[in-house]
């Protein structure tokens, strides 16, 4: 062992490594879970990776085999519920703790200066989430996900100028049908893990160059407490707990598979996106046919076009922050940001009509 | 003597300390966690063995589609199968996978046999290998023509 050691640092920066680990340190804060959010949708994201490959082995992307494969993977491969239900599961959890993320950063305010593009690359990242939940919804080709991907596309379809070309290159067509599963699933296992992992990178990079940030008005007061060890093993914590919580959720309350989607079959009782999305779709059905002589939907959804590229460039509109002053005004934007989509979502499961 | 005594237990102390024992459960339940994660990627990883979709009697042609002294390989379940109708009019079936390496074996007219084109193996019109590599004679099949139709099955 010593020799094999030895042989790796002459050839690799093994004691720049260590060093550097040994000196880098963290804000210490005793109970602040807001800090965890990142590292917990990182272990998501890794076992989203690694349960993503596996699948990969037993699915078969075409309309005729679809189901039929993961109806295989479920019922006969060995642990095939295990791993399915994991991804089905760990898939919701890594949406919500990205929204997690997102929130406790922003209400931190730890977006302000010099923070900017860790923050903006963020949204991006949560944006390819939505894009991840959104195509991997569809694969398994069932009823309800064949319909939610119908209204869906439309919706986006809905969009000012570039809706009709953006839905008929999602659908691969005008309609949903086996082109549009080949290419979902090409998003999902290529295009999407290939972006996320390069953004994924770059914002990590970032984290590191900028090192993790404080709140305003210092409450740690400067102090500072090793990342290695202490920081890591309270991270692995949070990561063995959320290990046990999926493994947990996936087993006694393995995710749905459905009934094979039927294109000429009419659209299922209870029909509604995946739960992220419903904050978007329940507030559609709220508004008026027409508001100032345009068509209610294209106003709803130019809307959260605006919503999304205020949030993307918070940083830059938050100049008291930038200062480090407290900047109550953005924090109460956000809260009603906030306690609007919580609203929006849990009418949608109490009064869907 | 209470000297020497007390310099045993302090040596046994710092081998067998609390440190080491908590490394040793450390390692232990690390090692028990990784095990727990890769059994069932190891167990997914391996397909299941396939109840084969076992064909007992399928129609693979009709009377007309084969003149005398043509073959023709056919799905047979999951596996092709090579349906001959000899000169004499008799038809035979035999499984089209060549015993060598696994081929499709096809009807040569101008042979008046079974031929493998991987490897030059020839089979006679009983199946037997007559030449090549093949080192056993092809699975024979059952055919049995039903009104137009013909049908294959397995043989006992």
């Amino acid at each position: 062992m010593p020799f094999l050691s030895a042989w790796l640092e002459q050839r690799l920066p093994v004691r720049a490594l260590r060093d550097f680990l040994a000196h880098k340190q963290v804000p210490a804060r005793q109970h602040a879970i807001w800090y965890y959010f990142g590292g917990a949708a990182l272990f998501l994201y890794l076992v989203q990776v690694a349960t993503g490959v596996l699948l990969l082995l037993y699915y078969r992307p075409a309309p005729e085999s679809a189901f039929e494969s993961v109806r295989f993977i479920v019922a006969h491969v060995p642990f095939g519920w295990l791993i399915r239900s994991v991804h089905a599961w760990a898939a919701n959890l890594m949406v919500a703790t990205v929204f997690g993320h997102l929130f406790s950063v922003f209400f931190l305010k730890a977006y302000r200066s010099p923070r900017e593009l860790t923050w903006m690359s963020g949204c991006l990242l949560l944006a390819l989430t939505m894009a991840f939940g959104f195509s991997g919804y569809l694969l398994p080709w069932n009823e309800l996900a064949f319909f939610a991907t119908k209204v869906g596309t439309d919706i986006v379809g809905a969009a000012p100028l570039v809706g009709d070309t953006i839905r008929f290159v999602l659908r691969g067509g005008e309609d949903v049908t086996g082109a549009t599963l080949t290419r979902f699933f090409g998003f999902h296992v290529a295009l999407l893990p290939l972006v996320t992992t390069l953004l994924l990178l770059g914002h990590l990079l970032l984290v590191q160059v900028h090192g993790v940030s404080e709140p305003i008005g210092g409450a740690t007061r400067g102090r500072r407490i090793p990342f290695y060890p202490h920081f890591m093993l309270r991270e692995l914590i949070v990561w063995l707990g959320m290990l046990a919580v999926l493994v947990g959720l996936a087993t006694f309350l393995p995710w749905e598979l459905g009934h094979k989607a039927d294109p000429f079959a009419p659209a299922p009782q209870g029909i509604r996106p995946e739960w992220y999305f419903t904050f978007m779709s329940q507030t559609l059905k709220y508004l008026p046919p027409t508001i100032l002589g345009f068509e209610g939907e294209h106003v709803g959804i130019l809307a959260f076009g605006v919503i999304a590229v205020l949030l993307f460039v918070a940083p830059l509109l938050d100049r008291r922050a930038g200062r480090g002053v407290p900047s109550p005004l953005v924090s109460a934007a956000g809260a009603v940001l906030l306690v609007f989509m919580l609203a929006m979502t849990l009418l949608a499961y109490v009064k869907p009509y | 003597m209470i000297r020497a005594s007390s310099w045993v237990m302090a040596e046994r102390e710092e081998r067998f300390g609390r440190r080491t024992l908590l490394n040793w459960l450390l390692a232990g339940s690390g090692s028990t966690l990784f095990g727990v994660l890769l059994y069932p990627v190891l167990r997914f990883i391996a397909p299941p063995e396939q109840a084969e979709a076992l064909a007992t009697a399928v129609t693979v042609a009709k009377l007309g589609d084969l003149p005398p002294n043509t073959g023709k390989v056919v799905r047979f379940g999951t596996r092709p199968a090579i349906l001959v109708h000899l000169p004499t009019g008799e038809f035979r079936a035999f499984s089209a996978v060549c015993t060598h390496l696994q081929c499709t074996v096809q009807f040569r007219p101008d042979l008046e046999a079974i031929w493998c084109a991987c490897h030059n193996g020839r089979f006679d019109l009983t199946g037997r290998n007559v030449g090549g590599p093949p080192p056993r004679p092809l699975e024979a099949l059952d055919v049995v023509v039903h009104g137009d139709d013909i049908v294959l099955s397995r043989r006992g």
